[in-house]
């Protein structure tokens, strides 16, 4: 047990003022202490993408940072994705074309998607599967991920909330 | 699964850095983190003191010299793959980013840490040894350069005291209208390579091939210029048959071997990718620099 450290996290433009140790990575953080439980956290060693969030608008994984370096930086979670109960435009096309299962992997394809669309909203197929490539999902195949995501860029609505 | 307890240290310069390191017992530098956290979070390392570079803002620059790319530690994947600078001067560097990790991980990770890190299969030691970087390295003691040749003093293990951190790395000119080529063999797009092979080529107008370099990485503990493949090329006209021979040279470095596979399949790969590579080498020559990776930001 090292000294905790105070700090204030900006998720989805809230400011958190939290208390941790050096050692919480960002991924617990935001569930522990920021009571923000829609990041999930699978692998925590950067293998399955499912801890994704968005970091001054790119996607990172969360479990590969710790909550102290994430201090002064715009974080977005997939809490941040509806407005007013209105599902994200991914959200929606996820749930449209049966994109997920259990769920777990869901919020961090979202983030993935979300980030990704926002910086290249015309992204072609190619890289668009490969970009998905780098998060698991252990139930729908990926397929109807692939298909959700495609839907939304097409529609050119990744922006819209 | 989680980090062992540390106490955490974020110094704004280099200077403040090279002094915690020149004092501080049993610590770690974190660069981007995306193989060191991992190391943290299986407790394969388990430091005192980690001193995160991330805040010291003067290692994250590319840089014009002359004759040379001048590249801060600090720089993150993702910057170098979309810099319109790099796919200029440094067409091979630009190629080979695309094939480092994933988006997420180019995000943080950064060219320092990989380097450091020296993972023999990983892409960008390899294109530091075929593009002979010179790296710079510093501490309370003072700075001084070394040749990427000299940097990997074994497996996983760069020539530099626990004292000392990596600054620049400079990456020097070939001449305009180069070929590069940078292929890789992995299970999936992502993975580290099971073999990777870069190559260079300048030739003059009658096609005879005046400079070659051919790297292999994921062969050996630390990447491999293959001289007998480079000696061969130089002189003779390039063509696809020329490769085909020079590069049968390959097949009698002695590989690693691991659950990935065997020596054998190594070194088949390594005829097959330093093959490959030429050809894309020799493909690219004269044509405009901007091929791939000119994705919006
Ligand atoms: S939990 Fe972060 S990548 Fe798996
Ligand atoms: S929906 Fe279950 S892991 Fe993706």
């Amino acid at each position: 047990m090292t000294q905790k450290m105070a700090i204030t996290l900006d998720v989805n433009g809230t400011g958190h003022e939290i208390r941790v140790e050096p050692r919480k990575t960002l991924c617990d953080a935001l569930r522990a202490d920021c009571g923000l439980t829609g990041t999930n956290v699978g692998c925590e060693h950067g293998v399955c993408g499912a801890c994704t969030v968005l970091m001054d608008g790119v996607p990172v994984r969360s479990c590969l940072m710790f909550a102290v370096q994430a201090q002064g930086k715009a974080l977005r979670t997939v809490e941040g994705l509806s407005t007013g109960g209105k599902l994200h435009a991914l959200q929606q096309a996820f749930t449209d074309n049966h994109a997920l299962q259990c769920g777990f992997c869901t919020s961090g394809f979202l983030m993935l998607a979300a980030g990704t669309l926002e910086q290249q909203p015309d992204i072609d197929d190619e890289s668009l599967r490969e970009v998905l490539s780098s998060n698991l999902c252990r139930c729908t195949g990926y397929q109807n991920i692939l298909r959700a995501v495609r839907q939304v860029r097409d529609a050119g609505k990744a922006g819209a909330r | 699964m989680k980090p062992p307890a540390f106490a955490y240290h974020d110094p704004q310069t280099v200077e403040e850095a090279c002094q915690l390191m020149s004092t501080l017992d049993n610590a770690r530098l974190l660069a981007g983190g995306q193989s060191m956290m991992p190391m943290l979070n299986m407790r394969f390392v388990m430091p005192d003191h980690l001193v995160d570079l991330g805040r010291v803002s003067a290692l994250s620059a590319i840089e014009e010299r002359p004759g040379a790319l001048r590249i801060g530690a600090m720089t993150r994947q993702r910057d170098l793959e979309y810099s319109p600078l790099v796919r200029a001067r440094c067409p091979l560097l630009a190629d080979a980013i695309q094939w480092v990790g994933h988006r997420q991980t180019r995000n943080r990770g950064t060219i320092g840490g990989s380097l450091c890190q020296l993972d023999p299969s990983a892409e960008l030691p390899s294109v530091c040894a075929a593009l002979d970087a010179t790296l710079t390295v510093q501490s309370a003691r003072g700075t001084r350069t070394l040749a990427f040749a000299d940097f990997p003093a074994g497996y996983m293990t760069p020539s530099i005291e626990p004292d000392e951190l990596l600054t620049h790395v400079e990456l020097p000119d070939w001449p305009a209208g180069h070929g590069h080529g940078f292929v890789e063999f992995a299970r999936r797009h992502g993975d580290y390579a099971v073999v990777l092979a870069a190559a260079l080529l300048a030739v003059d107008a009658a096609g005879r091939i005046t400079r070659a370099s051919v790297t292999l990485g994921g062969i050996g503990p630390a990447p491999v210029r293959v001289g007998a493949v480079e000696q061969a090329l130089v002189g003779q006209v390039a063509s696809a048959t020329l490769f085909r021979g020079a590069t049968e040279a390959c097949r009698s470095i002695e590989a690693m071997e691991d659950v990935h596979a065997p020596a054998s399949y190594r070194q088949q790969l390594a005829v097959v990718m330093s093959r490959r590579a030429l050809e894309a080498a020799l493909a690219s020559i004269g044509s405009p620099a901007s091929s791939t990776g000119a994705a919006a930001h």
